[in-house]
Protein backbone atom coordinates (compact mmCIF):
# COMPACT_ATOMS: atom_id res chain seq x y z
CA UNK A 1 0.00 0.00 0.00
CA UNK A 2 2.52 2.38 0.90
CA UNK A 3 4.76 1.75 -2.09
CA UNK A 4 1.70 2.70 -4.82
CA UNK A 5 2.28 5.43 -7.51
CA UNK A 6 0.34 8.65 -6.28
CA UNK A 7 -2.40 8.94 -8.72
CA UNK A 8 -2.04 11.62 -11.85
CA UNK A 9 -4.41 14.15 -10.31
CA UNK A 10 -2.03 14.39 -7.30
CA UNK A 11 0.89 14.95 -10.06
CA UNK A 12 -0.95 17.87 -11.36
CA UNK A 13 -1.88 19.30 -7.86
CA UNK A 14 1.38 19.38 -7.04
CA UNK A 15 2.64 21.64 -10.41
CA UNK A 16 -0.19 23.68 -9.45
CA UNK A 17 0.67 24.67 -5.87
CA UNK A 18 4.25 25.01 -7.06
CA UNK A 19 3.69 27.37 -9.73
CA UNK A 20 0.43 29.15 -8.11
CA UNK A 21 3.48 30.00 -4.51
CA UNK A 22 6.58 30.86 -7.23
CA UNK A 23 4.26 33.68 -9.22
CA UNK A 24 3.10 34.88 -6.04
CA UNK A 25 6.90 34.80 -4.91
CA UNK A 26 6.73 32.60 -1.62
CA UNK A 27 9.14 29.96 -3.15
CA UNK A 28 11.26 29.08 -6.07
CA UNK A 29 12.08 25.62 -8.02
CA UNK A 30 16.39 26.53 -6.91
CA UNK A 31 15.23 26.38 -3.37
CA UNK A 32 12.69 23.16 -3.75
CA UNK A 33 15.56 21.41 -5.98
CA UNK A 34 18.28 23.15 -2.61
CA UNK A 35 16.13 21.53 -0.07
CA UNK A 36 15.63 18.31 -1.67
CA UNK A 37 19.74 17.94 -1.72
CA UNK A 38 20.17 18.45 1.35
CA UNK A 39 17.37 15.80 2.54
CA UNK A 40 18.82 13.39 0.42
CA UNK A 41 22.07 14.19 2.16
CA UNK A 42 20.78 13.19 5.24
CA UNK A 43 21.19 9.68 5.75
CA UNK A 44 21.27 6.06 8.69
CA UNK A 45 24.87 6.46 7.99
CA UNK A 46 24.73 9.66 10.39
CA UNK A 47 22.76 7.97 12.86
CA UNK A 48 25.40 4.46 12.90
CA UNK A 49 28.37 6.94 13.49
CA UNK A 50 26.68 8.34 16.11
CA UNK A 51 26.31 4.86 17.76
CA UNK A 52 29.86 3.47 17.00
CA UNK A 53 31.52 6.63 18.54
CA UNK A 54 29.10 6.12 21.41
CA UNK A 55 30.79 2.75 21.80
CA UNK A 56 33.83 4.04 22.37
CA UNK A 57 34.51 6.65 23.79
CA UNK A 58 32.44 6.92 27.11
CA UNK A 59 32.53 10.94 27.09
CA UNK A 60 30.65 10.80 23.88
CA UNK A 61 27.99 8.21 25.14
CA UNK A 62 27.29 10.63 28.27
CA UNK A 63 26.65 13.59 25.82
CA UNK A 64 24.56 11.30 23.64
CA UNK A 65 21.88 10.04 26.16
CA UNK A 66 22.03 13.32 28.06
CA UNK A 67 21.39 15.38 25.19
CA UNK A 68 20.59 13.39 21.55
CA UNK A 69 20.68 17.14 19.87
CA UNK A 70 24.39 18.41 20.86
CA UNK A 71 25.32 14.99 20.20
CA UNK A 72 24.34 15.34 16.45
CA UNK A 73 25.62 18.85 16.58
CA UNK A 74 28.92 17.44 17.78
CA UNK A 75 29.09 15.35 14.80
CA UNK A 76 28.29 18.05 12.03
CA UNK A 77 24.47 17.79 11.88
CA UNK A 78 22.58 20.43 11.72
CA UNK A 79 19.77 20.48 14.41
CA UNK A 80 18.76 24.26 14.20
CA UNK A 81 14.96 23.91 13.84
CA UNK A 82 14.16 20.02 14.57
CA UNK A 83 12.76 18.32 17.75
CA UNK A 84 14.45 17.72 20.35
CA UNK A 85 16.58 14.23 19.75
CA UNK A 86 16.37 11.45 22.72
CA UNK A 87 18.18 8.47 22.60
CA UNK A 88 17.27 5.44 24.51
CA UNK A 89 19.92 3.14 26.18
CA UNK A 90 19.52 -0.79 25.34
CA UNK A 91 21.35 -2.76 28.50
CA UNK A 92 21.57 -6.58 28.74
CA UNK A 93 17.92 -6.27 30.52
CA UNK A 94 16.09 -4.32 28.45
CA UNK A 95 15.70 -3.29 24.69
CA UNK A 96 13.74 -0.40 23.12
CA UNK A 97 11.38 -0.12 20.14
CA UNK A 98 10.79 3.53 17.95
CA UNK A 99 6.83 4.15 16.81
CA UNK A 100 5.01 7.02 15.93
CA UNK A 101 1.54 5.73 16.42
CA UNK A 102 -0.38 9.47 15.60
CA UNK A 103 1.90 9.88 12.26
CA UNK A 104 4.96 9.20 11.26
CA UNK A 105 7.48 11.31 13.34
CA UNK A 106 10.81 9.80 12.85
CA UNK A 107 14.53 11.85 13.83
CA UNK A 108 15.41 12.43 10.07
CA UNK A 109 18.14 14.62 10.63
CA UNK A 110 20.41 11.89 11.88
CA UNK A 111 18.29 9.01 10.00
CA UNK A 112 16.97 9.93 6.58
CA UNK A 113 13.92 9.46 4.97
CA UNK A 114 11.43 7.20 7.19
CA UNK A 115 11.08 4.05 5.51
CA UNK A 116 7.27 3.06 4.33
CA UNK A 117 6.94 0.08 7.08
CA UNK A 118 7.74 3.14 9.49
CA UNK A 119 4.49 5.12 8.51
CA UNK A 120 2.29 1.86 7.98
CA UNK A 121 -0.93 1.74 10.06
CA UNK A 122 0.15 -1.88 10.73
CA UNK A 123 3.17 -0.74 12.42
CA UNK A 124 1.64 2.26 14.41
CA UNK A 125 -1.04 -0.08 15.25
CA UNK A 126 0.67 -3.07 16.47
CA UNK A 127 4.16 -1.56 17.71
CA UNK A 128 2.37 -0.69 20.74
CA UNK A 129 -0.21 -3.56 21.41
CA UNK A 130 2.02 -6.51 19.91
CA UNK A 131 5.63 -5.49 19.94
CA UNK A 132 7.56 -8.51 19.93
CA UNK A 133 5.06 -10.08 17.09
CA UNK A 134 6.44 -7.35 15.40
CA UNK A 135 9.91 -8.19 15.78
CA UNK A 136 9.21 -11.15 14.51
CA UNK A 137 8.30 -10.09 10.79
CA UNK A 138 12.12 -8.93 10.79
CA UNK A 139 13.05 -12.28 12.27
CA UNK A 140 13.89 -10.65 15.51
CA UNK A 141 13.46 -12.40 18.87
CA UNK A 142 14.98 -10.98 22.35
CA UNK A 143 17.11 -13.39 24.59
CA UNK A 144 14.80 -14.76 27.10
CA UNK A 145 14.57 -12.11 30.28
CA UNK A 146 14.86 -8.87 28.51
CA UNK A 147 12.03 -6.32 28.98
CA UNK A 148 10.72 -4.67 26.26
CA UNK A 149 10.02 -0.79 25.97
CA UNK A 150 8.06 0.43 22.89
CA UNK A 151 8.61 4.41 23.25
CA UNK A 152 6.30 6.32 21.15
CA UNK A 153 7.61 10.01 19.16
CA UNK A 154 5.56 12.54 19.06
CA UNK A 155 5.72 16.37 16.77
CA UNK A 156 7.87 17.98 19.43
CA UNK A 157 10.24 14.61 20.56
CA UNK A 158 12.20 12.39 18.33
CA UNK A 159 13.94 8.92 19.28
CA UNK A 160 16.69 6.84 18.22
CA UNK A 161 17.64 3.68 20.38
CA UNK A 162 21.43 3.03 21.45
CA UNK A 163 21.75 -0.87 20.83
CA UNK A 164 24.04 -2.90 22.90
CA UNK A 165 27.76 -3.32 21.47
CA UNK A 166 27.81 -6.75 20.13
CA UNK A 167 29.89 -9.53 21.44
CA UNK A 168 32.69 -10.21 19.23
CA UNK A 169 33.44 -6.59 18.41
CA UNK A 170 36.12 -6.07 20.71
CA UNK A 171 38.87 -3.99 19.36
CA UNK A 172 36.96 -2.83 16.34
CA UNK A 173 37.26 0.96 15.21
CA UNK A 174 34.85 3.47 15.47
CA UNK A 175 34.54 3.32 11.11
CA UNK A 176 34.01 -0.61 11.84
CA UNK A 177 31.80 -0.45 14.33
CA UNK A 178 29.67 2.41 12.35
CA UNK A 179 29.69 -0.18 8.93
CA UNK A 180 27.99 -3.02 10.74
CA UNK A 181 25.63 -0.62 11.72
CA UNK A 182 21.99 -0.53 9.52
CA UNK A 183 19.09 1.90 9.94
CA UNK A 184 17.04 -0.90 11.86
CA UNK A 185 19.19 -1.41 14.42
CA UNK A 186 18.91 2.46 15.57
CA UNK A 187 14.68 2.14 15.31
CA UNK A 188 14.69 -1.00 17.21
CA UNK A 189 13.36 -3.77 14.95
CA UNK A 190 16.70 -5.99 14.63
CA UNK A 191 19.66 -6.38 16.89
CA UNK A 192 23.17 -5.48 15.52
CA UNK A 193 25.63 -8.65 15.58
CA UNK A 194 29.00 -8.70 14.34
CA UNK A 195 28.65 -12.03 12.11
CA UNK A 196 25.67 -10.40 9.62
CA UNK A 197 26.71 -8.05 6.95
CA UNK A 198 24.75 -4.59 7.97
CA UNK A 199 23.85 -2.84 4.83
CA UNK A 200 21.10 -4.85 3.22
CA UNK A 201 18.84 -1.88 1.86
CA UNK B 1 -16.06 4.69 32.18
CA UNK B 2 -16.93 5.06 28.66
CA UNK B 3 -14.35 6.62 26.50
CA UNK B 4 -14.68 8.40 23.28
CA UNK B 5 -13.21 6.23 19.98
CA UNK B 6 -9.87 7.36 19.10
CA UNK B 7 -9.34 9.82 16.28
CA UNK B 8 -8.86 8.68 13.09
CA UNK B 9 -4.90 8.96 13.00
CA UNK B 10 -4.65 7.28 16.83
CA UNK B 11 -3.51 4.54 15.84
CA UNK B 12 -1.78 2.56 18.49
CA UNK B 13 -3.29 -0.61 19.41
CA UNK B 14 -5.60 -0.12 17.09
CA UNK B 15 -7.65 -3.37 16.24
CA UNK B 16 -8.47 -3.19 12.48
CA UNK B 17 -4.62 -3.39 11.34
CA UNK B 18 -3.89 -6.79 14.40
CA UNK B 19 -4.04 -9.19 11.57
CA UNK B 20 -1.91 -6.55 8.85
CA UNK B 21 1.59 -7.69 8.36
CA UNK B 22 4.20 -5.32 8.25
CA UNK B 23 7.03 -5.21 5.60
CA UNK B 24 9.88 -4.48 6.14
CA UNK B 25 10.90 -5.09 2.37
CA UNK B 26 9.11 -1.31 1.58
CA UNK B 27 12.03 -0.04 2.66
CA UNK B 28 13.22 2.69 -0.06
CA UNK B 29 13.50 5.82 -0.58
CA UNK B 30 10.63 8.25 -1.73
CA UNK B 31 9.85 8.27 -5.50
CA UNK B 32 10.17 11.31 -7.25
CA UNK B 33 6.80 13.07 -6.05
CA UNK B 34 7.09 11.81 -2.31
CA UNK B 35 11.28 13.95 -2.73
CA UNK B 36 9.10 16.81 -4.37
CA UNK B 37 6.81 16.94 -1.97
CA UNK B 38 8.82 16.77 1.06
CA UNK B 39 11.20 19.72 -0.26
CA UNK B 40 8.05 22.20 -0.46
CA UNK B 41 7.06 21.27 2.57
CA UNK B 42 10.67 21.93 4.12
CA UNK B 43 10.79 24.95 2.28
CA UNK B 44 7.37 26.55 3.42
CA UNK B 45 8.19 25.66 7.25
CA UNK B 46 11.99 27.26 7.08
CA UNK B 47 10.03 30.50 5.74
CA UNK B 48 7.39 30.20 8.49
CA UNK B 49 4.63 29.83 5.95
CA UNK B 50 3.83 26.74 7.21
CA UNK B 51 4.33 24.73 10.75
CA UNK B 52 4.34 20.60 11.87
CA UNK B 53 1.16 21.30 13.34
CA UNK B 54 -1.09 22.69 10.34
CA UNK B 55 0.92 19.65 8.69
CA UNK B 56 -1.06 17.55 11.14
CA UNK B 57 -4.17 19.34 11.52
CA UNK B 58 -4.99 18.49 7.83
CA UNK B 59 -3.98 15.21 7.81
CA UNK B 60 -6.21 14.51 10.51
CA UNK B 61 -9.07 16.12 8.76
CA UNK B 62 -8.54 14.27 5.95
CA UNK B 63 -11.81 11.64 5.14
CA UNK B 64 -11.18 8.39 6.64
CA UNK B 65 -11.41 6.74 2.97
CA UNK B 66 -8.77 9.12 1.96
CA UNK B 67 -6.81 8.63 4.90
CA UNK B 68 -6.44 5.05 4.35
CA UNK B 69 -6.04 5.50 0.66
CA UNK B 70 -3.99 8.52 0.09
CA UNK B 71 -0.09 7.90 -0.64
CA UNK B 72 1.82 9.44 2.09
CA UNK B 73 2.75 12.29 0.26
CA UNK B 74 -0.53 12.69 -1.36
CA UNK B 75 -1.68 13.32 2.16
CA UNK B 76 1.38 15.50 2.70
CA UNK B 77 0.32 17.31 -0.17
CA UNK B 78 -3.31 17.14 0.84
CA UNK B 79 -2.29 19.05 3.69
CA UNK B 80 -0.06 21.75 2.21
CA UNK B 81 -2.61 23.07 -0.40
CA UNK B 82 -5.09 23.30 2.48
CA UNK B 83 -3.28 25.19 4.59
CA UNK B 84 -2.01 27.70 1.75
CA UNK B 85 -5.65 27.89 0.67
CA UNK B 86 -6.64 28.75 4.33
CA UNK B 87 -4.04 31.41 5.02
CA UNK B 88 -4.64 32.86 1.56
CA UNK B 89 -1.68 31.67 0.00
CA UNK B 90 -3.22 30.56 -3.56
CA UNK B 91 -6.40 30.88 -4.19
CA UNK B 92 -8.80 27.47 -5.73
CA UNK B 93 -8.96 29.19 -9.03
CA UNK B 94 -4.56 28.58 -8.85
CA UNK B 95 -5.54 24.85 -8.20
CA UNK B 96 -8.17 24.05 -10.44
Amino acid sequence: MASKAPRPESLALLEKLVAALARRGLVTEAEIAERQAATERASPETGARMVARAWVDPAYRALLLRDGTAAAEAMGVAMAGQPPLGVLEDTERLHHLVVCTLCSCYPRAVLGYPPHWYKSAAYRARAVREPRAVLAEWGTVLPEGVELRVVDSTADYRWMVLPLRPAGTEGWSEAELAALLHRDHLVGVRLPSAGRPARAA
Amino acid sequence: MDRPPPALHDLGGNPRFRCTPVEPEEDGPPDAFGKRVDALRAVLREKGLFTTDEMRLHIEELPEEEYFSLTYYEKWLRSIAAAMLQKGHVSWEDLA
